[in-house]
This record gives C-alpha cells, structure tokens and sequence, in this order.
C-alpha cells in the first residue's frame, strides 16, 4: 500500500464504515420486526405452539435435525415435516405413532432415542411443527422431501 | 513460580500457558467425538443408544467453541501485557477464572453424557429461562451465566491492563474484537416465543461472532505475530489491520443477512444478505496478502520457521474455507438448494480450522517456546515435528471438506433438485452418499493423528533451567 494511504485513513475507513453498516443492520432489524408477526402468522401461535416449541428445545431436538433449514444435518428436515407426513388429517397421528416406535433398531440405520414424550407433548410439539411448516419462506424447502 | 523466565518481556504472561494446554486438551476430545459422529455417519447405530449423535455433536461443537475461547484468552493473557508494555493487572485473577471456567466446562460436558439432556434441562431449571437446545447454544442457562462472569473478570483484567498502560492498534483491536464477542453473547439469553424471530437473534450470536468480531481478534493476533516473526515496521502492519477489519465489518455485518433467507425474514435480505456476503472473501483475501507480503518484507530471520507456516497457513486455509467455500453457497439463488446439506457443513469444518483453530495454533507455535523457557523457537526436530502436525492436519481437514462438498453436490441433485415425486428421500439419499462418507472418515483419522504430530512437538525439554532473577 503507498504511502499516501496512512494508518489513520485506514482506521477512519473502520470506525466510520462500521458505524454506518450498525445503524443500517439496526435498520433493518426494525423492518424485519415489523414484517415477522405477518410472515409468521404470528396470531395463530398458541400456547400450545409455544409449549411445543420448548419440548423441541427441551430434548435437543436440532442435535441431528434441521429446522428451516439449520441444526445438524443428520436426519431429515423438519420445517415441511407436516406436510410430508400427513398434513391437517394424518400428522398428528402419524407423529405419536413415530415417537412411540422409536429406536426402529434396525441394524446399522441411524437411530432415533426414545424421549418418553406425554401425549400432551406430542400434541404440542405437533402444533408447533404443523405452525412451523406455514412460516412464509418464500418456498423453501425446494420440493416437500425437505 | 519464583523462577524468573527470561524469555517472557513480562513474567504474567505466564498464565496464557495453562489456558493453551487447556485448549489442546479440549481440541483432542472435540477430534475424538467428530470422529464417533463420522463413524455414525455410516453406521447409524454405533454407540447407540449410549451416545446418541446429538449428544456426540452437541460435544463435538460445545468443545470446538470452548477451546478457541480458551485460546483466545490464552493469546490475549500472552499479548496483551506485552502490546501495553505492562505486566498484567491480576495474574491472580487471570488463574481464578481458569479453574472457574475450565470446572464450569468440564462439568457441562459430563452433563451432556451423562445425563439425558430433558433431564439436565430440568437440573438447571431451564423452564425458568428458556436458552438451552438451541444449535451452538445448547449449555444449561447456569452454564451461560458463567461464561458472562468469567468473560466480565477477564475483560476487566486485560482492561485494566490496558488502560494502565500503551495503547497499540493490535490491544485496542483485540480488546474491541473480545468486548464485542461477550456482548453478542448475552443475546444467547433471548430466546423469543416466535421461531422466526428466535433465529433472527440468534444469529447475532454465531454469525457476528464468527463472521464478525472474532475476524478482529483474528486479525489482531495475525498482526502481533507477524510483527514479531517478521520484524517489518509496526506502522505497516497495524494500517493492514486496519484495513483487513474495516472489510471485515463492513462486509460481515450485513452480511448476516445470508442467514435470513429461508426462516420467515422479509425479502429485502435476499438482495442484502447475497450482496454483502458474496464480498465476505475480501477480508480473507486481505489476509493473505497481509501474511506473503509481510513475510516477503521481513527484516529478520525469525529461527521459528513453524510460526509462519502457521501464519501463512491460516489465512490461506480461512480464504479457502470461510472465503471460497462460504462464497459458494451465498447467493440467495444457489442457497435455495444447498441451504441445510453437506455443502453447509463443508464449508463450516474448512472455515472454522483455518480461521479459528489455526489462528490459535500459529499463537501458541510462537509463544510456546517462550512460555515453556525454550527460547525464540523450539529445535529443529521439534519444528519438523510440528510441521508434520501442520500438513496432516490441514491436508485432512481439506480432503474432509473437498468429500463433504462432493456428498453435498449429490445430496442437492438427488434431494433437493427434483420436483415433488420424483426427489429422492433424505435417508435415501444419504444411503446414497455412503462412499464419501467412508471416506470422510478415513481423512478424519488422518487429521487425528496431525493432531497427535502437533502435541509430540511439545516434547522437547528446556535445556538450560531457567536462571536467577537478573535484574530488577
């Protein structure tokens, strides 16, 4: 670098430049508050929804899934997950049924723990995913395979 | 401890070294644990159900995080005293939050294996304050509070360190980079009801972290160990420095945006967060001009000859894997497909070796020696072995990333292209993907045993025993 360009211009250029980019990223921080309540059905997020989202977190579950996309890449997505199993009609089921059989113990398959989930668990958690899977995300996952 | 250590400018920076064992302790046990998890990627049932993947991964990350923040306090106990021309304010204090910390870790870590996690979530009373079984983010709320004491007492002490004494662009850097790093942190504590928005905040803590602030501390002890290898003019240096993070905060900040895509965000962050992160290399590619330039400029024949391969290697390895293979899967349009495959996770193991474990590794490769009262550098066998562990870690780490890439490339054709119908299942496709991950393994074993090169560098013995104090 010449040596017209000195180390005090450099740190201009750092406090200045970071300083503006934080108040923009504050910026937009505010828009995206505005905007998540509609992008959420943020009206239709029970109490059930929130205690579901908690059995979620509770048993670790982004340890081997991923949620919209982020978690572990270990086992399938789960953002779509009541729309590929059952949907309205057969999710809720479908999951207890799931959660009950779990470890499949099929040899050398990965293996999914037994967490011993109430039925109110399961109920909760079904609505926080059936919740999850209606979150505007411009269309992600690709196809419903997740 | 009443030895005198000639070869430290001030005898407090001592207490960087317990934190650096440490952090190597740690790196083996993260190793270890990536290896049962690159086990279970092909045989699904191993080690169940006694180690589930979730608990070995929460292990796996947990320790990777912990021992760079081990690192980074060690480099910051190291350089900080020396930058302020001082001795530390309280190498007391300095050697309290040790044990407190590495205790807190240690006991985390067992709870996590020893206890089915539900039930250290009901320990910990997690109900009270909802933060646990968050990706990264998974330490019982007591566990976080801990952190935010020991960050607070060490700030304080290489604070007070610097207040007292010179400020140089590097301390003030790496004193910004670590303020920034403990104030992300406390957003861990907010974990709001509305998932969208639970994401949005979380990623102030991983992404301004990684892809932010910690690129100041990065930077900062790039800058102090080439200016010591080198011997090139502190007023160069510290303007590269300057220049490498106003890039890096300028591009990085927005830059989160990339992770506001696909989880319920409003558009604007398509454009936004492709933009701004597609200019993320640029802070990286700075670096590795920084590091060839300067070396190329060195005024002396510095005798530690592993240091700069440390120091060149780092930014070579982050340009690759936070640059390169970051940039590959920025664009919203790319994204759409890779987001959540093996892609994410190549670029993740690349990004974090290069960057963070390596930035690690070139500190300790040239304060080692003298924190061990060797001298400028360690013998020349003890350098060739270092050098082993340097090019078998880095190689494995590279041939880890270049499979996952590859299993990630056929994921996304078999899984995410297709339409509905037609796309393959997710078990399906990682039956599918079987091969690379044989062979993930295999590199992983590899990187294993770089690392126990690097750890049987640190054989050699003092020769000389440390003399009486000279002066006063």
């Amino acid at each position: 670098m010449s040596e017209t360009f000195t180390k005090g211009m450099a740190r201009n250029i750092y406090f200045g430049g970071s300083l503006f980019f934080i108040l923009v990223f504050l910026g937009l921080t505010y828009h995206t508050e505005k905007e998540i309540p509609e992008r959420t059905n943020e009206s239709e997020m029970t109490e059930a929804v929130v205690r579901g989202k908690l059995v979620w977190e509770q048993n670790n579950c982004i340890g081997c899934h991923t949620l919209l996309g982020e978690g572990a890449y270990f086992a399938p997505e789960l953002g779509n997950v009541f729309v590929r199993r059952g949907g309205e009609e057969a999710f809720n089921s479908f999951l207890h049924a799931w959660m009950k059989a779990q470890p499949l113990g099929v040899p050398g398959r990965r293996a999914m723990p037994q967490f011993n989930l109430t039925e109110q668990e399961v109920n909760d958690m079904a609505e926080f995913l059936k919740w999850t899977s209606k979150i505007d995300t411009f269309s992600w996952p690709p196809n419903r395979e997740g | 401890m009443n030895l005198l250590n000639p070869h430290l400018k001030f005898q407090s920076q001592k207490v960087a070294l317990p934190y650096f064992v440490f952090a190597m302790i740690l790196f083996v046990g993260q190793v270890l644990f990536g290896l049962i998890m690159a086990t279970q990627y092909v045989i699904g049932d191993f080690l169940f159900p006694a180690i589930p993947f979730n608990v070995a991964r929460m292990v796996h990350t947990n320790l990777l995080i912990v021992w760079i923040l081990f690192g980074f306090m060690g480099a910051a106990y190291y350089l900080i005293p020396e930058e302020s021309d001082r001795e530390l304010y309280s190498p007391k204090l300095a050697m309290i939050l040790f044990w407190v910390f590495a205790v807190a870790g240690v006991l985390t870590i067992l709870g996590y294996l020893l206890v089915p996690y539900a039930g250290l979530a009901k320990m910990t009373g997690n109900e009270l304050l909802p933060t646990m079984g968050r990706e990264f983010l998974e330490q019982p709320t007591i566990t976080k509070i801990g952190i935010v004491i020991v960050a607070l007492g060490f700030l304080f002490n290489i604070g007070m360190t610097m207040l007292k004494g010179r400020k140089t662009a590097i301390n003030v850097v790496m004193m910004t980079g670590l303020i920034g790093l403990a104030v992300l942190f406390l957003f861990s504590f907010y974990n709001p009801e509305n998932l969208t928005r639970d994401k949005f905040y979380w990623w102030w803590v991983v992404h301004l972290w990684v892809e932010g602030v910690w690129e100041l501390i990065m930077g900062s002890m790039l800058a102090f160990v080439l200016i010591k290898i080198t011997g090139v003019d502190r007023e160069v240096i510290e303007k590269w420095l300057y220049v490498i993070i106003a890039m890096a905060l300028i591009t990085g900040i927005l830059g989160t945006g990339h992770h506001y895509f696909w989880i319920g965000a409003p558009g604007v962050w398509l454009w936004l967060g492709s933009i701004f992160s597609a200019l993320e290399p640029l802070p990286f590619f700075a670096m590795v001009l920084f590091a060839f330039n300067m070396v190329n400029r060195r005024r002396r024949q510095h005798p530690n000859k592993a240091a700069s391969y440390w120091a060149i290697g780092t930014t070579v390895t982050a340009f690759l894997g936070a640059g390169v293979w970051g940039f590959m899967h920025t664009l919203a349009p790319v994204n759409y497909y890779t987001h959540g495959t093996q892609l994410t996770a190549a670029h993740g193991h690349l990004a974090f070796y290069g960057a963070y474990a390596m930035i690690v590794m070139t500190l300790m490769s040239y304060a080692m020696p003298r924190l061990r009262g060797l001298g400028e550098a360690p013998s020349a066998r003890a350098q060739s072995v270092e050098l082993w562990g340097f090019w078998l870690m880095t190689s494995a780490m590279l041939l880890i990333t270049l499979l996952l890439t590859a299993a990630g490339v056929v994921q996304v054709w078999l899984q995410r292209m297709p339409a509905d119908g037609a796309a393959m299942s997710f078990m399906n496709t990682m039956d599918q993907l079987a091969v690379f991950f044989w062979l993930r393994l295999v590199a992983g074993v590899m990187f294993l045993v770089g690392l126990a090169c690097y750890l049987l560098s640190f054989r050699q013995r003092a020769e000389a025993t440390v003399q009486a104090p000279a002066t006063a």
